[in-house]
């Protein structure tokens, strides 16, 4: 326990038991994320095997709308673009900048979400839900995973900000921010793989 | 253990300028358009359009893992991009194999076309 982090945050418990470097946990959590790429990489190819297979039910052609699609990349899109912006703001120490695209990533983020529960739903409404066919089985795991991700994404933005405001810019935030932000611009990647081969491969 | 530096400057994280990630969203934003695009307006030959749609898919993917999360050669980026080079090569080996075991499987095993209406008669 080194006596700077001690002296960081006097009132909190939460923020005092980490002794680690920076650079050391984001190489630890860039691994924690090439194992979670794995994960994507393990359900894309479930879904590569199992689209052809739709027992009859309708195909992806039948059900998905581009428009639609299209909306919910570019929210994803210029939410990472805003994290961008929040993670320059947190380099020259302007919390209250930070703080602000911290929000608006977030607010993309749940657009984004609501984009999904609503595409799902649709889907389970029209009769296209999971159990319909092994392709619509394999959809709703890929997107769902992907989704879930997301929405996983949205709490710890939540909780950075209210730490962020709480703590101040500290290096324990700050390396918690980069973790964040490695996360969130992962997760953009995935979703350029799913809108591709999910997604357009229907229409090609 | 070295002592935390508090309130300087980080210099141990990497986070770009405002330059890398203007160009890396405008570029992504084009190379999205590009794909929408390139289906939706049904410009490309059929043939075409599904490596069309991988490249676009190809770079984007590079665009973002520059200039959003920052790997690259220099000292500090080298373990992840290492890191991250291994994992591709694991995603290539995982998802080409399913597809093309499967392919065959599919191909060579099991007459999927072939349903009770469309099989020949036997005599």
């Amino acid at each position: 326990m080194s006596q700077a982090s001690l002296s960081i945050v006097p009132t909190g418990g939460a923020h005092a038991h980490s002794d680690d470097s920076g650079p050391r946990t984001t190489l630890g959590f860039w691994i924690y994320l090439m194992s979670d790429c794995l994960i994507f990489c393990v359900l894309f190819a479930t879904f590569g095997v199992l689209m052809a297979n739709t027992a009859g039910g309708p195909s992806g052609r039948e059900l998905f709308e581009l428009p639609f699609v299209l909306g919910e990349t570019a929210l994803l899109l210029v939410s990472s673009f805003t994290f961008g912006l929040g993670m320059l703001a947190m380099q020259v120490g302007r919390s209250g900048r930070l703080v602000f695209w911290l929000g608006a990533t977030l607010l993309l983020g749940a657009a984004f979400v609501g984009m999904e529960i609503h595409e799902f739903a649709k889907l389970v409404h029209d009769g296209a839900g999971p159990g319909t066919s092994a392709f619509l089985s394999a959809y709703f795991v890929l997107v769902g995973v992907h989704g879930l991700h997301v929405f996983c994404g949205l709490l710890w933005i939540a909780l950075m900000i209210h730490q962020v405001t709480r703590f101040g810019l500290d290096a324990i935030t700050r390396r918690r921010l980069a973790c964040l932000s490695l996360f969130w611009h992962f997760l953009d990647l995935v979703w350029i793989c799913v809108f591709t081969f999910v997604y357009l491969r229907e229409f090609a | 253990m070295k002592p935390i530096q508090l309130h300087a400057p980080s210099r141990t994280f990497h986070h770009g300028n405002l330059s890398g990630y203007v160009i890396g969203f405008g570029v992504s934003t084009l190379l999205t358009l590009a794909s929408f695009g390139a289906v939706m307006t049904g410009l490309l030959p059929r043939s075409a359009t599904l490596a069309v749609l991988v490249l676009l898919c190809v770079a984007q993917l590079l665009v973002q893992l520059v200039f959003f999360l920052h790997l690259g050669s220099a000292p500090d980026q080298r373990s992840n991009t290492g890191i991250f080079l291994c994992t591709a090569l694991l995603i290539a080996i995982i998802v080409g194999g399913s597809l093309w075991v499967t392919h065959n499987a599919n191909a060579n095993m099991m007459p999927s076309q072939m349903s009770a209406r469309r099989a020949p008669p036997k005599d």
